[in-house]
């Protein structure tokens, strides 16, 4: 039997962090929690933000189950965390600008050269090419998990657009709302710096030729994308424009959006659509979503583009594994958080080891995301496993496997009252000409009792997520 | 040789369209095989954009032309010295690593047939004789013939019914290289044929390789031989809409149309 580890109770005394909470908790009558939790859904309701997150796809208009009870870190246990998170944005984008120029990391042996230059993800079209600050990826979402009271893995990294954010805020937003007092209580650091850290990481990457204040636009997909609340609650909150492709243009070294004063240049993309997108002369030739000849005027330094195209090499599962390793080559520092052990089903003993241990194993695809094909051993029936074993004996190259991880519990309400249930966290790391991160992150948590996937698309839930003040 | 290009390129469109970006990578390589004498490229009412070296070492140069417009000329006009180093890419400074070009694309999959060619070769290993072998089966199998293929033909399909031009025969290498673990590439440039017609098409396509001892190396199927002085070489890519030396789209509901005038010819030295 498994025991967890219970970021609330330990050895049935409350841990310091959650001190406060416990009273708030004993004291909460059932009622008041029914009607408090009909009121944080009718807000959530209202502002609209009904979105799956990490575009697991999925109902677009289906709210994400909003869990009342925070998640609470001291500030020690963040200040490790914080460090260990900038310290792997920092490697990761040291990497990109490695394998984009003169791949010292591949020569020297440290990482296999078809992992990087044969990745689907990596764009010839990139090489050479030095944004501005040297940076790739301006924002990074790392995710993480608890499974004990000072150990924390990395599940993986997410160095493209990394979507969530926006729960992060409006989880915040709502407990303070319905829950003053607690505020006023506890000594929480604010999370409602990240808008403007977003816009200042930006305006610090604009391009070479820009000359004045940069002029900033998120650009998305559409209203049809599941996370375009998230495109334009951020637009709304940086007090930059909003755009679709259809919306900018290039013309001559620079690329404008039409205004209704006519064309405006602009500076920096933070772009939420897919490289394949971006533009039809250099990718996909059917898109639809991008903006022609944009790769062009990025490559000549007319425009900054975040994140870089082709900054996907740094996050796919299989390059996840060389990430303690890049840490090591780039800072000369050893990892302050850890990464799983992973086993590579590529690699022939790694497989066979795999195949014989499936039972204890999660199985993913190295391209994958969102919770669907995967394997949690421990949760499979024989049949299932049986049925998962030849898919990777079919494409061994396409998977990777993790021991199943004691992920931690929080106290969590559900309809019997309070329950432990499990939780992962994602913290949102800014890399600009600094390196920041909002002390905060999203939590999602596994509403189903014993679950270990906490995706939304699988009934996961979110919580607000406190760092107290030291 | 001291070649001298004069290149036009016509797009007309139906009805006017309402702007035009075009990536051009018409500007001939820098390595020990060719120095440039004198090159000009212009676009007619163009607004030139954004010039830069690409990591596979091609000049790109962007331009735009704001409609409402219904013809445009894409000139290139220049002079061009050139050696011939057997194909071989000598002094070309460039930073993609060689394994980025085993992927393939769409138009150079390597169907059943293909693979089953260039297995037979024996090519696995990439030495130059194995190169010539892929090069030669190409050339037996894709009978060069004008007006056979359109330019989405794959590689696939030129050899099943057993025709092609240059984009096809280069395409159809791509593919069996890459089936045999050599990173190969698509080139594009010109080529100055010569007086007796045995040399055809100078707007030009053919194949590099990658082979361990001597680097990137030209291999033309069409004309059975390695790229020499007659050659001018613009861009690479991995296939041939990844290397055109234009690539352009507008904004607009008319239809294009293209005409192509092109002269290649030797000076007197």
């Amino acid at each position: 039997m498994t025991t967890y580890f219970n970021e609330m109770y330990e050895n049935g005394a409350v841990r310091g962090p959650y001190g406060q909470l416990d009273d708030w908790m004993r004291n909460m009558p059932a009622e008041l929690r029914q009607m408090k939790q009909a009121e944080a859904e009718a807000l959530f309701r209202r502002i609209g933000i009904t979105f799956a997150v990490y575009g697991e796809g999925g109902d677009p208009d289906r709210l994400i189950p909003f869990d009342m009870f925070p998640r609470v870190f001291s500030a020690l246990e963040w200040g490790k965390l914080d460090r260990g998170v900038k310290q792997r944005a920092r490697a990761l984008n040291a990497f990109l600008a490695d394998v984009y120029g003169r791949g010292e990391i591949v020569r020297a042996g440290r990482i296999p050269a078809n992992l990087v230059y044969r990745n689907d993800a990596f764009e010839k079209e990139v090489v050479g090419i030095l944004p501005p600050k040297g940076v790739y990826s301006h924002i990074v979402g790392v995710d993480l998990v608890r499974t004990g009271p000072d150990e924390f893995f990395v599940l993986e990294d997410n160095c493209r657009t990394p979507s969530g954010v926006s729960y992060m805020l409006e989880n915040r937003e709502i407990m303070m709302r319905m829950f003053p007092a607690l505020f006023r209580e506890n000594r929480i650091e604010p999370v409602d710096t990240y808008p403007d850290l977003l816009r200042r990481t930006l305006a610090s990457v604009a391009p070479p030729k820009c000359n004045g204040e940069p002029v900033i636009v998120i650009l998305t997909p559409g209203h049809f994308n599941s996370a375009y609340y998230e495109h334009s609650f951020l637009a709304d909150l940086m007090g930059v424009e909003l755009v679709e492709g259809q919306d900018l243009f290039v013309e001559g070294e620079f690329v404008y959006m039409r205004t209704t004063e006519g064309p405006r240049r602009v500076d920096v993309i933070y772009r939420r659509i897919d490289d394949d997108f971006i533009d039809p002369l250099c990718f996909r030739p059917d898109s639809m979503l991008g903006v022609p000849g944009l790769m062009d005027v990025y490559r000549s330094g007319g425009v900054a583009i975040c994140s870089a195209p082709g900054a996907g090499v740094a996050d796919d599962k299989a390059v996840y594994t060389f990430v303690p390793e890049m840490i090591r080559f780039y800072l000369g520092e050893e990892p302050i958080l850890n990464n799983v052990p992973t086993w590579q089903c590529a690699k022939p003993d790694d497989c066979k080891y795999v195949l014989e241990n499936l039972k204890e194993l999660v199985v993913k695809e190295v391209h994958g995301s969102g919770g669907y094909g995967m394997l949690v051993g421990p949760k499979c029936t024989k049949a299932e496993i049986e049925a998962f074993a030849l898919r990777i004996k079919a494409k061994p190259h396409n998977y990777i496997a993790q021991p199943t991880l004691a992920l931690s519990t929080t106290p969590t309400f559900v309809d019997q009252g309070i329950a432990p249930r499990h939780v992962d966290l994602r913290p949102y790391c800014l890399v600009g000409e600094r390196v920041e991160l909002v002390p905060g992150g999203l939590t999602r948590v596994a509403l189903t009792e014993g679950s270990l996937v906490v995706n939304s698309s699988q009934g996961g839930g979110v919580k607000d997520t406190w760092v107290l003040a030291g | 040789m001291l070649l001298t290009v004069d290149h036009v390129t016509l797009y007309r469109y139906s009805q006017p369209v309402r702007g035009v970006v075009q990536s051009h990578r018409l500007t001939p390589s820098e390595f020990d095989g060719q120095r440039t004498r004198s090159w000009q490229v212009t676009v007619s009412d163009g607004l030139m954009g954004g010039q830069f070296r690409d990591g596979a070492g091609d000049l790109v140069q962007a331009w735009t032309v704001q409609g409402p417009v219904s013809e445009i000329a894409v000139s290139v006009r220049g002079t061009v010295e050139t050696t011939d180093l057997a194909g071989i890419l000598r002094g070309h400074k460039e930073r993609v690593p060689p394994q980025c070009y085993l992927e393939s694309t769409p138009v150079t999959l390597a169907d059943l047939a293909l693979s089953d060619l260039s297995d037979g070769a024996n090519a696995t290993g990439g030495g130059l004789d194995a190169a010539h072998r892929l090069a030669t089966l190409v050339a037996d199998t894709i009978a060069y013939t004008p007006g056979s293929t359109q330019s989405a033909t794959t590689a696939a399909e030129a050899l099943a019914i057993g025709k092609g031009v240059c984009q096809d025969q280069a395409h159809a290498l791509l593919a069996m290289a890459r089936r045999a673990g050599i990173p190969a590439r698509y080139v594009s440039g010109y080529l100055h044929a010569s007086q007796d017609g045995s040399l055809h098409e100078a707007a030009h396509a053919w194949a590099e390789l990658w082979l361990h001892d001597l680097g990137w190396v030209g291999f033309d199927p069409a004309n059975r031989c390695c790229p020499d002085d007659r050659y001018i070489r613009l861009g690479s890519g991995l296939d041939a809409l990844d290397a055109a030396p234009i690539k352009g789209i507008a904004r607009g509901r008319g239809a294009e149309s293209m005409d192509v005038q092109l002269a290649v010819q030797q000076n007197e030295q």
